[in-house]
């Protein structure tokens, strides 16, 4: 089976992984650092409990990743997809 | 030497820096002045809008918000940090494949509309003209608080060395300032707190200090502040509850994320850059950069409110030894006092000072009948002080304070100088060349950005010398003006082929009306706060929502205008929807 390397289909990938990533970004700020934040505040990270730390360091360091995975992602579909910048 | 001819001499050479920059860095061309001629790597581009985005706010008031707010401290942390992923995954690189030069010269042709280009002009004047009002009054500020002249005179200092590297540089001067400045700034902010982290957990890291136990002791530092908080009668400052709300906090968040991402002058950084791809990871090294900083302001908050509880309570509440008296005052508490933004006020007249929560009638009843207190003795206790104040806590020597002061001021002077490139882009080339005399050739342009960008430092000066008594409020209305209007219309002309101009105004008018008016409602027309029609707390708000949490209703109000009215008008050509096609690959065709 021939994969489907049209522009359509590089997008519905794209859009594939933007909705992973602004899923995970979602979870870690909203979900576990707002929604859930008073329960996991029963764990700890050290001194940290778990939801003030999603609030206040977690969620920074996730975005960070995030950003970084998404450029990786992207420019190994650009080139799979044959519409990167030579 | 004099604290204050130490921090002029540092302040002064880092302006001689700046200065310097500048004169290295001049625009020659129109490309140059706009957006740098778009060559400027991804890691030198993430600091430079590092040191864009983290304004006097960020520097010097955030970590105070925090440690007054505990817990939900972090809509502030998670909403500006968090407004980066949404800008790298759904507007840089896009807006960088249609490689122009401003934000609505995208959106006027994206959506085949002088009109809407214009109403693009409008929202972008309206927020960044509010922000650089606060810019200009944050350098005043640090000049006079901490030099110790004249507000007149620091502003006017700042002023003529924003003009100097942001008239003669553009964009090109400026990007290069601001990484000097980013550097500055960062170094400013962190040693005190390495210090701060050092002498309290002994770990020098401040995000982990913060998750340490306490020097010599096995109790952890969050969990002992916890407990002295409860004691005063406060709320814990870890816990959940207290602060605001949690449908406050998760608006306010997200309203943050939505208006950073919609801030023209972070979005043109991303115009600078030379290829699609390194727009994507320059938005990741912005928010290094920028992590760095807001990583480390829950550590500065939470080790501030400490070192001042402990400082004013040394021991067991209630017991004699527990009291700071007045006459042992540490030398920073005389120096703030006489600013007026510390102040004291021996209200049972025991002569040692009680620090706690008085509005919290249960404590306040409980603590009179116990200690005897009559109310909290800091009767005025200014959360930008904990920032400055910080360096005299820990007993840092004079360069470090002088530091302080140099990247007080930078933060301010990089953030101006990104707003006053947006507002000079936002006339010269979108209504003058955009709109009232395409024929301008690319010389008279580049002169017309230049004396547009030096009437605005003059205005942008003056109302930070004469400013509006609403200064404070107005930041919030920028960012629910960039949440409304422009985040939703450039995601939409990205993302929905088929939206058409009729749709993009539609929606664009409803998002800024609404939250101009849902504002208005609270903090009075045109910030007249006579004319307020509601009153502006948890009672008066709708649905108990905040005006500076209502951005994403705003937004969402812009998308669904935008929708029914694209399903009642005709679609947009076929050449646009070509452009779209072609926004949406890296590749140039």
């Amino acid at each position: 089976m021939s994969q489907d390397l049209s522009r359509e289909a590089y997008w519905k990938a794209n859009l594939r992984l933007l909705a992973i990533c602004l899923g995970i970004w979602f979870f870690v700020s909203f979900v576990l650092g707002i929604l859930l934040a008073a329960p996991l505040n029963n764990f700890y990270l050290g001194g940290y409990p778990l939801g003030f730390w999603f609030a206040q360091q977690g969620s920074i360091y996730t975005f960070i990743v995030l950003i970084f995975v998404y450029a990786w992602r992207m420019n190994v579909l650009d080139r799979k997809f044959n519409v990167d910048e030579e | 030497m004099d604290q204050q001819i130490l921090s002029l001499i540092v302040v002064g050479i880092t302006f001689a820096i700046y200065i310097g920059i500048a004169i290295w860095a001049r625009a020659g061309s129109t490309s140059e002045f706009y957006v740098a001629g778009k060559g400027v790597h991804p890691v030198a581009n993430g600091m430079a809008t590092a040191a864009d985005w983290m304004s006097a706010a960020s520097f010097i008031s955030m970590a105070g918000l925090i440690a007054f707010l505990g817990f939900t401290g972090g809509a502030y942390l998670m909403g500006w940090t968090g407004g980066y992923v949404l800008m790298a995954l759904l507007l840089a690189p896009y807006l960088r494949k249609f490689g122009k030069f401003t934000v609505p010269e995208f959106i006027g042709d994206r959506f085949y509309s002088k009109t809407a280009r214009v109403v693009a002009v409008i929202a972008l004047l309206a927020m960044s003209i509010t922000y650089v009002i606060g810019q200009m009054r944050g350098v005043g500020i640090a000049f006079s608080n901490i030099l110790e002249v004249p507000l007149a005179v620091g502003l006017v200092a700042g002023m003529a060395v924003v003009f100097i590297y942001a008239v003669l540089g553009g964009m090109k001067g400026i990007t290069y300032t601001q990484i000097a400045q980013y550097v500055i700034m960062i170094f400013a902010y962190t040693v005190p707190a390495v210090f701060i982290a050092i002498t309290l957990t002994g770990n020098p890291i401040p995000q982990l200090g913060l998750g340490s136990t306490l020097q010599g002791s096995d109790t952890y530092l969050l969990e002992a502040l916890d407990n002295t908080m409860v004691e005063l009668g406060f709320t814990q400052y870890t816990a959940t509850e207290g602060g605001m709300s949690m449908l406050n906090m998760f608006l306010l968040t997200l309203a943050l994320m939505i208006g950073t991402a919609g801030l023209p002058h972070v979005i043109i950084r991303f115009f600078t850059v030379p290829r699609v791809r390194d727009a994507r990871k320059s938005a990741g090294w912005a928010l290094v950069f920028i992590g760095i900083l807001y990583t480390t302001a829950p550590a500065v908050g939470a080790m501030a409110i400490w070192n001042l509880v402990n400082t004013v309570h040394p021991g067991e509440i209630g017991t004699e030894e527990g009291h700071l008296a007045y006459e042992d005052k540490p030398a920073w508490m005389e120096r703030w006092e006489q600013t007026g933004l510390l102040e004291f006020e021996d209200k049972n007249e025991d002569g040692v000072i009680q620090y706690y929560n008085d509005e919290d009638e249960e404590f306040a009843a409980y603590a009179e009948e116990e200690y005897g207190w009559e109310g909290s003795e800091i009767v005025e206790l200014d959360r930008d002080i904990m920032v400055l104040a910080n360096p005299e806590i820990a007993g840092l020597p004079g360069w470090v304070i002088a530091l302080v002061a140099a990247g007080g001021i930078a933060a301010a002077l990089s953030t101006a100088a990104g707003l006053l490139l947006a507002i000079s882009s936002a006339i010269s080339h979108d209504l003058l060349k955009g709109v009232f005399t395409p024929k301008i050739s690319e010389k008279r342009e580049l002169l017309a950005g230049r004396i547009s960008m030096a009437v605005a430092i003059l205005f942008a000066g003056y109302l930070g010398l004469n400013p509006p008594g609403f200064a404070a409020e107005v930041v919030a209305l920028a960012f629910g003006l960039a949440a409304a209007s422009l985040f939703p219309t450039l995601m939409m002309g990205i993302f929905m082929k088929k939206m058409n101009r009729e749709g993009a105004i539609a929606g664009m008018l409803v998002g800024l009306v609404s939250t101009l008016l849902y504002i208005f409602l609270y903090k009075g027309w045109f910030f007249f706060p006579e004319t307020a029609m509601l009153p502006d707390n948890q009672d008066g708000w709708i649905l108990g929502i905040n005006p500076s949490s209502f951005g994403p209703i705003g937004a969402a109000l812009n998308f669904i205008t935008a929708y029914i009215v694209m399903k009642m008008t005709a679609p947009p050509p076929k050449d646009i929807q070509e452009l779209v096609e072609s926004v949406r690959v890296p590749r140039a065709d």
